[in-house]
């Protein structure tokens, strides 16, 4: 029952962030939706990836979107939702992969399988094996990380005047 | 409808929401967030599958949806880093005036 609850709340959020007009409300809605996914992570039992969820979506993401929207808020009247001249096509193809995504997921074999008992993982095994089977993916993301801040100031800087 | 078959079909209509809105919307930050919500169906997916999967001990998933939400997290902060540089550059963020390079 909670599912459902979360799983509409999310879904309604994903649609409204896609769908309002005003951009500061999308990530409203945004928030809710990813508010909702990591409420699923926590029923599937994975808190840390929740609660991971929740600090880097809703707390840093968001924010961080909601800055680039002030700071590239332009005189734009909004009074007219700005959608592409193929907006019947894109659609469709939504739409077409959404039927392809159901269909497989009902042909599949999942729905066959046994549940499994509910794993318990504490925060400790995921150190663990952080720090042990996958270490080396935890480097490389910290290398690209680091890319990505680099990156990102570079590009967002000013463009400095040509020396003479 | 069975536990796991119920959380993919999730994931699917938050995947096909997000397709559908980065095609559509023409704001350079809408299209940004709709590749979030891609990006966040495929995390649930990669969870269901751990929580279902015949070895939920050995931690694959998780660790990997762990390792997708830092790859995202870059992918935003460049992503946003671009559309500020872009509106500095031809003063909007309306994707169909950012012309400059079509064929």
């Amino acid at each position: 029952m909670s599912f459902a609850i979360i799983a509409v709340f999310t879904v309604a959020g994903a649609l409204a962030a896609m769908t309002l007009r005003n951009l500061v409300h999308c990530v409203l809605a945004l928030v809710l939706a990813f508010t909702g996914l990591a409420g699923l992570y926590l029923q599937l039992g994975a808190q840390f990836v929740g609660f991971a969820q929740i600090l880097i979506y809703v707390g840093a993401v968001a924010i961080l979107i909601v800055f680039a929207i002030l700071l590239t808020r332009s005189h734009e009247p909004l009074t007219r939702l700005a959608v592409a001249p193929g907006w019947v096509t894109s659609s469709l193809v939504a739409a077409a992969v959404f039927g392809i995504l159901a269909w497989a997921i009902r042909s599949s074999a999942i729905s066959t399988l046994p549940i499994p008992p509910r794993p318990e993982v504490t925060v400790k095994q995921i150190g663990d094996a952080l720090m042990s089977q996958f270490v080396l993916p935890l480097e490389v993301i910290g290398l690209l990380l680091t890319a990505a801040l680099v990156g990102a100031v570079t590009i967002a800087m000013r463009e400095q005047r040509r020396m003479k | 409808m069975r536990a796991p078959v119920s959380y993919l079909f999730v994931s699917a209509i938050i995947f096909a929401i997000g397709l559908a809105g980065a095609l559509i919307r023409r704001n350079a930050i809408l299209v940004l967030i709709g590749i979030e919500l891609m990006l966040n169906a495929a995390n649930l997916n990669f969870i269901a599958f751990w929580r279902y999967g015949p070895h939920p001990e050995a931690l694959t998933g998780v660790v990997f949806a762990l390792f997708s939400i830092g790859v995202a997290a870059a992918e935003a902060a460049v992503g946003l880093a671009l559309i500020i540089a872009l509106h500095r550059h031809f003063k909007t963020t309306n994707l169909d005036r950012i012309d400059s390079m079509r064929g």
